[in-house]
């Protein structure tokens, strides 16, 4: 019993979120490391184009709900999920044709991509802040709960409760159907497959004659797909606020670098390496040490091997830690 | 410089006496302030990006280093603290720093295998529990003395003069620590790596009240300028306003505000004319040949390395003389309002503006950008009342509109930023 409530405590707190975050951070690192594969820079705007993302789902979002359309016990977002996805690409496609399509046919230096996309950021930023602002807003309907904390301790008669909320459920479930669907893309299809040759040896894919524009076309619509997708479950498992996500930027960076850049596996993986080290360690332990303890040894303090502020800390020393030890991350990822 | 630039730096000074005539004299001297402050952060952003191609963004955590390089200097030593747990702390920071040194060292002299790399986990781990195990009853200790008003270990109670290189020796050393980690990366490592550095020192700044009394701010630190209200009850400064025909009040704030100018520029010359120096010696001709191209460098017997290392550690540590400067004309360390927009990206708006490479470049550069950071929002709510003038009073889109003009400051930044890189790409002032 004492070992079942543990476990039950466990998953509550650590493991289903540590999950979701996973998921999220999966879902936005592949963004990041399609952006490398493929243009070859790392894309400081990555974060505030989840922002833009989810902020035209949320406008979206309020619209429906003011026109009294809503998806039940699901969440209304995603319903306007799509309008959110559209928008995102008209814009990273606008972005590319006005910004970054010049430095790409100069053949410029990653570098000077990577300050480029950072004036980006600044638009972007400024943009999402001007149109909704720069506070928190709640943007969550529908039923709360899949599982409440009482219904679970009454079912199973564990004296520990386990919850899990629908935004987690729908975080997981997305995020399996969005890298199901877009490793089938990469594998299977024609376009896919164009797009791995051009990111494997880009001059050997011009001469087979693959269309670079294309690729890079759908590449960014892939990319604002992905991007808004985790900005909206982000926001729906916690809040949607603009200089949040331009923070999730060093997790995203660190899940896919930890994973190898440019590759897609390696971007999901590294996003639940870090994901799952930043809970566990800055999770107070006491509870679930309390229960596995023999009597009399309990932990008195919190066992709280950071404080949750430190959160930053952990991705960064784990990325640290992979980058001197394996430079090109888990997966064997390119380095230009 | 040549004629050209000294028209560009008459022209930033045009722009500031016009703020001058136009809206105040405290405003533009507010303006010359910060942008000798800018003017010093983008200098030492140039040594790194400009010398040596270094691309460095955890630029705000080397000036909030700086920041608490004042707290530690000059604050008044809070001597109960020091009682309660001063001792016990630095024991436990010892023992960390011996822990991380033991593995490190574990590390290096062990073979290969699993005998090191259990040693290694081992000294880490069990390091770790002794450590949080001497260090958090005197953080406890210290952070109950007085919570409401002290709380920290306060500084050495030394002139806060001194505080500016301290400041930038401890930016300069936790330069060491990343540059000694970080550098061999690919220049995209390096940035992310300098990225997370800046986030864990300001997280550390927020969390640790034992340093610097974390959210809760340190305020009303010394200064090296005489106070207002002393200035406004000296008679004799009175008579001399007077005298210029200004009340005590605006002279007295006037009067202040030249002085930490005079002292900005007197840093601000000084790191210029080093830098100036080093530029044109063998030693700025040998980095920027590194920076041209590694390979060619190193087969003529250069240490890269060790020359990438300097020079992070060097514009580390001017960024965070700025800090303390900064720190010390506000007379307050306050971690919550670091952001990496304005403290990091917005500096290197002003090196690529201004012209990377180029010291005098750097200079305009801050001058520059803030200027406009400082001036987009009066000028961006003139544009939205021009464009909203025809819109119903009360109107929620009217509302909306002009509450958002503060947000149009970062809009205009990346606009500025794009249009140089696209069109201008070496900047205002460029290399030579």
């Amino acid at each position: 019993m004492e070992f079942l409530n543990a476990l039950v405590a466990l998953s509550n707190f650590v493991l289903i979120p540590a999950t979701a975050y996973g998921a999220q951070l999966a879902l936005g690192a592949l963004g990041v490391t399609l952006i490398y594969g493929i243009l070859r820079f790392s894309n400081f705007a990555h974060g505030d184009t989840m922002a833009f993302g989810t902020m035209v789902t949320v406008l979206v979002t309020w619209a429906f709900q003011n026109a009294g359309i809503s998806l039940g016990v699901l969440p209304t977002a995603l319903l306007a999920l799509p309008f959110g996805i559209a928008a995102t690409a008209l814009l990273v496609l606008g972005t590319d044709k006005l910004v970054y399509q010049f430095y790409r046919k100069q053949k410029a230096a990653p570098v000077i991509l990577v300050i480029v996309s950072i004036g980006v950021m600044f638009i972007m930023n400024g943009l999402v802040r001007f149109i909704i602002g720069p506070d928190d807003q709640r943007f969550a309907d529908g039923e709360r709960f899949i599982i409440t904390a009482r219904e679970f301790k009454t079912m199973t008669g564990l004296s520990e409760g386990l919850a899990l909320r629908t935004t987690q459920g729908i975080t997981i479930v997305t995020a399996v159907v969005v890298v199901a669907l877009l490793f089938w893309f990469l594998n299977h299809s024609r376009t896919g497959k164009s797009m791995r040759a051009f990111s494997d040896n880009e001059d050997l894919a011009l001469l087979s004659g693959i269309n670079p524009d294309r690729v890079v076309a759908i590449t960014w619509i892939i990319v604002a797909a992905l991007a808004t997708i985790a900005g909206v479950l982000y926001g729906l498992d916690k809040s949607f606020k603009p200089f949040t996500y331009f923070q999730l930027l060093l997790p995203i960076f660190a899940s896919a670098i930890v994973g190898g850049l440019g590759n897609p596996l390696g971007a999901i993986v590294g996003g639940f390496v870090i994901a799952f080290s930043e809970v566990t360690v800055t999770y107070a332990w006491k509870k679930v040490l309390t229960y596995l303890a023999p009597e009399g040894l309990e932990p008195n303090s919190l066992v709280q091997l950071l404080s949750t502020d430190y959160k930053f800390a952990v991705s960064f020393v784990i990325l640290i830690i992979v980058l001197l030890f394996r430079p090109t991350g888990l997966f064997r990822g390119k380095s230009v | 410089m040549t004629k050209r630039d000294a028209i560009l730096f008459a022209i930033v000074a045009a722009m500031i006496v016009a703020t001058g005539f136009i809206q105040s004299w405290n405003t533009a001297l507010t303006i010359i302030n910060m942008g000798l402050i800018s003017a010093i952060m983008a200098l030492g952003v140039n040594m790194q990006w400009g010398y040596a191609g270094l691309f460095n963004v955890g630029i705000m955590g080397f000036v909030a280093l700086g920041g608490l390089g004042v707290v530690v200097t000059s604050a008044p030593p809070v001597g109960e603290a020091w009682a309660a747990g001063g001792l016990r702390v630095i024991l436990g920071l010892a023992i960390g720093v011996g822990v991380i040194f033991g593995a490190v060292r574990f590390w290096n002299r062990l073979p290969k295998g699993r005998v090191r790399n259990l040693s290694v986990l081992a000294t880490l781990v069990v390091g770790f529990f002794v450590f949080r195990a001497v260090f958090d009853p005197a953080v406890q200790a210290i952070e109950a003395v007085n919570p409401a008003s002290t709380g920290f270990l306060g500084g050495l109670g030394l002139p806060v003069l001194l505080s500016w290189p301290v400041g930038g020796l401890l930016a300069a050393g936790a330069a060491w620590l990343i540059g000694k980690t970080a550098l061999g990366l690919r220049s995209d490592y390096l940035a992310i790596a300098t990225l997370g550095i800046a986030e864990i020192v300001i997280a550390v700044l927020k969390n640790e009240d034992w340093l610097a009394r974390g959210v809760k701010n340190v305020i009303g630190l010394p200064r090296p300028v005489p106070y207002e209200i002393d200035l406004q009850n000296s008679a004799s400064f009175v008579e001399r306003a007077a005298a210029f025909g200004a009340d005590p009040m605006t002279a007295s704030s006037i009067f202040v505000k030249l002085c930490y100018a005079v002292l900005f520029t007197i840093v601000l010359l000084c790191l210029i004319w080093l830098s100036e120096k080093a530029l044109n010696s063998p030693w700025g001709r040998m980095m920027r040949a590194i920076r041209d191209n590694e390979t060619a460098a190193e087969a003529m017997g250069k240490d890269v390395k060790a020359r990438h290392l300097q020079i992070f550690i060097l514009g580390s540590a001017v960024c965070g003389i700025a800090g303390a400067m900064m720190t010390t004309l506000d007379g307050q360390l306050t971690p919550g309002t670091y952001q990496p927009l304005r403290f990091t990206f917005l500096v290197w708006v002003m090196v690529i503006v201004g012209g990377s490479g180029n010291n005098w470049g750097a200079v305009l550069g801050g001058f520059v950008i803030w200027f406009f950071w400082v001036q987009v929002e009066p000028l961006g709510a003139l544009l939205m009342q021009g464009l909203t003038f025809w819109m119903a009073d009360g109107s929620a889109l009217k509302a909306h509109l002009l509450d958002s003009v503060a947000h149009m400051r970062l809009l205009t930044m990346g606009i500025i930023l794009l249009v140089v890189l696209r069109f201008s790409p070496r900047g205002l002032i460029p290399e030579r």
